[in-house]
Order: C-alpha cells, then sequence, then structure tokens
C-alpha cells in the first residue's frame, strides 16, 4: 500500500528527473574518489561539497513549494526548521568529538567548559546517539510546525498575516539562539565536528556518502511531494489554495489539510539541514536570519512556485548564480538578488518552468494552427 | 397572502408568516411557501421582491423577525446555522458561479462528491467504483461529459453555471436552491439550462429562481409570483400571467 501511495504521482517526467537525482548522487562522487585529480572529468572535493549543498537547498525548496506552491501558505520561516534540523545534528556531532576537543571533556563540547557548565543540559541528552539525533532531526521541526500551525490556521489567520508571523518565529529563534545561556554554542554555534557514525567528516569518502545521502533525501522529497500533491488530499489542497471558503462551504476542516502540509514541509526541511551541517562543517545562529528563509522563497519563485521541479532547478540556478557572483563581483549580489526577483515578479508569474510549459504549448498551437 | 391553514407535515420545505426587515424596510413581509418532496418549483418578480432574502432565510444567512420555517416536518431552520442547514441536506447555488479554476470539470465534481472529507483517508483513497459511476452519471445530467477534463478556468460563463449545478448535484442534498441560474446567458444555454435542471428535479426537489420568462415557461412547473415580500399568486405560468394584479406588477407602475 506504501508503494503505491509513493508511486500514485509519478509521472514519466518526474520518473525521469528522480533519476537524474540519482545519477548526480553517485556519478559526482564517483568521479571524485576514483578518478585520476589529472583526468578532466575528476571532481574536485570542493565542487562536490557545493553541489552537496546544492541539493540540500533544492530539498528546503521543495518543502517551501509544498505549503506556498500548492496550498497557498506563505511561509516566510522555513530556515528556521532548516536550522533546527541542522542544530540537532550538529548536537550529534559535537557529542562525537569527545575527549579530542581543546578540552579534552569527555562529556561537554568545548563550548561548555569554557563557560563553566558543570554538566551537560538535559537537552544534549541522546544526543550521542546518531538514531536519537535522526529522529529529533524530524520531530523538532515537525512539532513546532505543529504548534504554530495548530493556533494560527484554527483561529484562520492567512495572507500577508500568517507570512509576517512564521518571518517573526525564525527572527525570535535567531535572538534566542545567540545567546549563550541556551547552551547551544551562542553565536560561534556548533563546530569542529570530527566524526559521523565513526567515519571522519573530512574523508574524501565521507564527503562522497553524504552527497549521496543529499540526493537520496532529496529524491524522495520529490517522490512523497509527488504522492501527496498527486493523491485526492493534493486536488483537495490546491482547491484550498485557490479557494478557501468554497472548500469550507463543500464540508471541508481546511485546517487539518493546512496543518499536515505544513508539518510534512518543516520535517523535510529539517532533513535538508541536517545532510547540510555535516557537509559544511558549521551551523550557528545566522542560519535563522529571515533573509535566508526569504531567499528560498525566491528560489521557488524563480523556478516554478507550484511545480514539483520548479524549485529545485531554482535553487541549484540561484546558488549557483550567488556562487559564481560572491565570488566574481562579491559587491553585485545583493542587486542582482533584488532584479532577480522583480524580473521574476513581473515577467515569470509562473518560473523558469512555467515558461517551458508555455513555449511548449506556445509551440503546440502553432503547430495545431498549420494546415495538415 | 394565501398562508396554507393546516401544517402539512408531508411538505418538504414550509415557511409560514416570514417577515424580515432591514431598517424598517419588511424585504420579506407575512411571506408563505410550501415545497413538497420531489417537487420543482419556480420562483418569480420583479427585482427586489425579496426572492434572494428568502433564500437566505432558508439558508440560515438571514434571520426572520418573525415566522416558522420548518425543513422536513421537522427541523426549525430559524434555529439553526448555516454549516448545520447545508449538513441537513440544503444545498445552495449561488449567482455567481466560484469553480475551482486549476481542476478538471471532473475533479471539481470529485471534490464536492458527498462522503469523503477527512484529509487522512484523501491521501490514499482513490475514486471508488460507486463515486466514479455517480460522476460519470452527474456529468451527463449537466451534459459535460466531453469537457470532463477541461480546467474549470477555460469554461464558459454558461459552462460554469451548470458546473455549479452538478457541484451542487454531486452533494447530494435534498433540497437544491437554485438563484438566477441562467443571468447572462444565450438563449441556446437556457433552453439547455431548464433541460439540466428538469433532470435533476427527477431526483431532487428544487426551488429555482429567475425572472427570464422564457426560461421559467421551459421549466413548466408550478410557479409562485413574489412581490414586496410576500406572494402575490401562485400557479402554472399561464395561470398566474393572466393573474391582472401580476400583469400590473409587471407591466404597470
Ligand atoms: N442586507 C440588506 N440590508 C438592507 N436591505 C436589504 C438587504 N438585503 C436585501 N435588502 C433589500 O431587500 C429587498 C429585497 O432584496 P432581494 O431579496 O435581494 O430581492 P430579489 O432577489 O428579489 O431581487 C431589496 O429592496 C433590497 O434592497
Ligand atoms: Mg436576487
Amino acid at each position: 500500500m506504501i508503494t503505491r501511495f509513493l508511486w500514485q504521482g509519478m509521472d514519466r517526467n518526474l520518473r525521469l528527473f528522480v533519476l537524474l537525482i540519482l545519477a548526480v548522487g553517485i556519478s559526482l562522487p564517483l568521479a571524485n574518489l576514483i578518478l585520476a585529480a589529472t583526468n578532466p572529468a575528476h571532481v574536485p572535493s570542493w565542487v562536490l561539497q557545493l553541489v552537496g549543498k546544492y541539493l540540500c537547498y533544492a530539498l528546503l525548496a521543495l518543502a517551501v513549494d509544498l505549503v506556498w506552491g500548492f496550498c497557498g501558505i506563505l511561509s516566510l520561516g522555513h530556515g528556521a526548521f532548516f536550522a533546527l534540523g541542522g542544530y540537532c545534528m550538529g548536537m550529534y556531532l559535537m557529542r562525537q568529538i569527545g575527549s579530542r576537543g581543546v578540552y579534552g571533556n569527555p562529556i561537554l563540547p568545548d563550548f561548555m567548559v569554557f563557560l563553566n557548565y558543570k554538566e551537560l543540559p538535559w537537552f544534549w541528552h541522546g544526543f550521542n546517539h546518531f538514531w536519537f539525533a535522526a529522529i529529533m532531526v524530524v520531530l523538532v521541526p515537525s512539532v513546532l510546525a505543529f504548534a504554530l500551525g495548530w493556533f494560527a490556521f484554527r483561529s484562520r489567520v492567512t495572507g500577508v498575516y500568517l507570512s509576517i508571523i512564521t518571518q517573526a518565529m525564525t527572527f525570535a529563534l535567531m535572538l534566542a539562539f545567540f545567546r549563550n545561556d541556551m547552551g547551544l554554542g551562542g553565536n560561534n554555534g556548533l563546530t569542529d565536528f570530527k566524526d559521523i557514525l565513526g567515519y571522519s567528516v573530512q574523508a574524501d569518502g565521507t564527503r562522497a556518502a553524504l552527497f549521496f545521502a543529499s540526493s537520496v533525501a532529496l529524491a524522495l522529497g520529490l517522490i512523497i511531494s509527488a504522492a501527496v500533491v498527486g493523491s485526492r488530499f493534493g486536488k483537495a489542497l490546491t482547491a484550498v489554495r485557490d479557494a478557501e471558503s468554497r472548500m469550507r462551504f463543500l464540508g471541508y476542516r481546511v485546517e487539518g489539510f493546512k496543518l499536515f502540509v505544513f508539518v510534512l514541509s518543516a520535517a523535510m526541511a529539517g532533513v535538508a539541514g541536517a545532510l547540510y551541517v555535516p557537509q559544511i562543517g558549521i551551523i550557528n545562529p545566522g542560519e535563522f536570519a529571515p533573509g535566508n528563509s526569504i531567499e528560498a522563497v525566491l528560489w521557488v519563485a524563480v523556478g516554478g512556485r507550484g511545480t514539483l521541479i520548479g524549485p529545485i532547478i531554482g535553487a541549484v540556478l540561484v546558488n549557483f548564480g550567488k556562487t559564481w557572483l560572491t565570488g566574481a563581483l562579491p559587491e553585485v549580489w545583493l542587486f542582482a538578488l533584488g532584479a532577480l526577483f522583480i524580473v521574476v515578479t513581473l515577467l515569470l508569474p509562473k518560473g523558469i518552468v512555467g515558461l517551458w510549459g508555455q513555449m511548449k504549448s506556445r509551440s503546440q498551437s502553432r503547430k495545431a494552427r498549420a494546415p495538415a | 397572502m394565501n398562508a396554507p391553514t393546516m401544517r402539512s407535515t408531508s411538505a418538504l420545505l414550509y415557511l409560514s408568516g416570514v417577515t424580515v426587515s432591514f431598517d424598517g424596510f419588511k424585504a420579506l413581509n407575512n411571506l408563505s411557501l410550501l415545497i413538497e418532496p420531489g417537487e420543482m418549483r419556480a420562483i418569480i418578480g420583479p427585482n427586489g421582491a425579496g426572492k434572494t432574502t428568502m433564500m437566505d432565510v432558508i439558508t440560515g444567512k438571514t434571520r426572520p423577525d418573525t415566522g416558522e420555517v420548518v425543513f422536513d416536518g421537522q427541523a426549525d431552520l430559524t434555529k439553526l446555522d448555516e454549516a448545520s442547514i447545508a449538513t441537513l441536506g440544503i444545498g445552495r447555488k449561488f449567482q455567481k458561479p466560484t469553480v475551482f479554476e486549476n481542476h478538471t470539470v471532473r475533479d471539481n465534481l470529485l471534490l464536492a462528491l458527498a462522503g469523503m472529507r477527512s484529509w487522512y483517508r484523501l491521501l490514499t483513497a482513490a475514486p471508488t467504483k460507486a463515486e466514479n459511476e455517480r460522476l460519470e452519471e452527474i456529468l451527463s445530467i449537466i451534459r459535460m461529459g466531453p469537457q470532463q477534463h477541461m480546467l474549470g478556468a477555460r469554461l464558459s460563463h454558461g459552462q460554469k453555471q451548470w458546473l455549479e449545478i452538478g457541484m451542487l448535484l454531486a452533494q447530494n442534498p435534498k433540497l437544491m436552491l437554485v438563484d438566477e441560474p441562467v443571468a447572462g446567458m444565450t438563449d441556446v444555454e437556457t433552453e439547455t439550462t431548464a433541460q439540466v435542471l428538469r433532470e435533476v428535479n427527477k431526483s431532487h426537489s428544487v426551488v429555482v429562481v429567475e425572472h427570464d420568462m422564457s426560461f421559467v415557461r421551459a421549466l413548466g412547473v408550478k410557479v409562485t409570483v413574489l412581490h414586496e415580500g410576500s406572494t402575490l399568486a401562485e400557479g402554472s405560468l399561464d395561470q398566474v400571467s393572466a393573474d391582472p394584479r401580476v400583469v400590473e406588477v409587471y407591466l404597470g407602475r
């Protein structure tokens, strides 16, 4: 039944796209590990790290699109779910350092020793187990999303007000995580990781595995999203997006639909953050910055809101552009981002994927008009 | 003003002495109306006669100042809110059609289909055989089988109205209230709408509000003429159009 559920939303294009993601997930790490550095097809480690980061961003974008594109909830706080997933993974990685820290304390991470902690805060317990951290990566963002969504959707907070609430949430979390007495490393965050599951996070093999894991997570996220969107639930969901009161009038309890996608989406964002942190090697409160959440919305807008492939394309392209521009012309990036936002809003309401669809239907109607 | 003298328990809908005033102006004035199960009734009357207000009272949108509104011989509609009245089995089509623009005709009907509403069951449920058969049935009643895969946004005004009627039918109410279904339609579309409603009436009780006379003639059912908030005449279209008071209301003044 699970497999039938998972395959119900997959059309041919999506299957090809999933295969493409997995092909990238396998071939890039192999080209990094096996090919000699002199081989022109060799993929350097820094490229692997960069593209691995893009894969995590793509999963975050997909999560944003699930709520915004398919349910009309413009979340400006998904960066918070991403960061929370990242912190959960970071806490596991911190506890793997053990006595190899600068202060050599077998239990307490360096920053706690530095701040004169005598014992581990209660919420750090359990994070020495990978399975526990893995559950928390999904659970913590989900619970926060559930709590927020429960109150917001029941009291029928929609539109701009909901966006403001989500933005306020990520801002509040950023301020909280900046505090040293939160017990999460203050403004330095969590870093200096050593091992994951017993393998060095610096090792090429580990990086390759993390890259592959990110591609699998993205592919799975895409399959799950497609299943949800392609189900009868998905039809109801887009109907809620387009005419919420009409759906209530038809007897649907709209809150349940919204809450489910919001929590699912937060969980996906959490997983993305958890895969991001070991590849980047640090998580700090800056990840909660309101601008991060807004950027994620922009990726979706560029790629194509309300499509499944669009957010992935958008996240990869915009971040590629960002990497390139911040390297070549660092002062231009923010202006480019602003300009991109204006261009997309004015000229590409359906993003890149929408543009492609427009061109296809135009050429089809041209063909239809041509005499046979 | 011929109020029913005896309360009929067999009536599907029973209005008696209903008065609604807005700032002293009586939109409904001691209105009485009786709809039998299985009946289709056309309500006509000049603009401002109180037709829409009457629908508002029946659906719980407006509370009457005085009067009785009883559904199915038992439910006192003046005490219930809109949602409970809808669940009792009174469906309403508003004047302005609102279909789901990004869904196909068939999906619009599927969403409206009575029954499946819980989000977790909808995640895995495929449309059942019974549901698909019902969809086919409705599609053929509203004559939109060939357009079933067209998006709501691409439908003409008339097609949207038929889809709305279909969506109402899909909810399977005991009584359907249809407000001005042919406003803005061409003559051909108007004729088709009358046929659609006659077909709908085979399985449902219907109250239609309309002032298009050719449409009411095509429906061929009992007509109630509303004027200044109360019943002016009742009977077949020929009977009421022969009534001098009706002629005066429509042509005089
Ligand atoms: N909410 C309201 N407030 C004040 N007056 C109203 C309201 N609704 C309807 N009316 C008045 O009641 C009268 C009957 O309106 P309505 O039922 O819409 O007539 P019809 O549908 O027959 O054209 C009209 O004169 C209208 O102006
Ligand atoms: Mg009216």
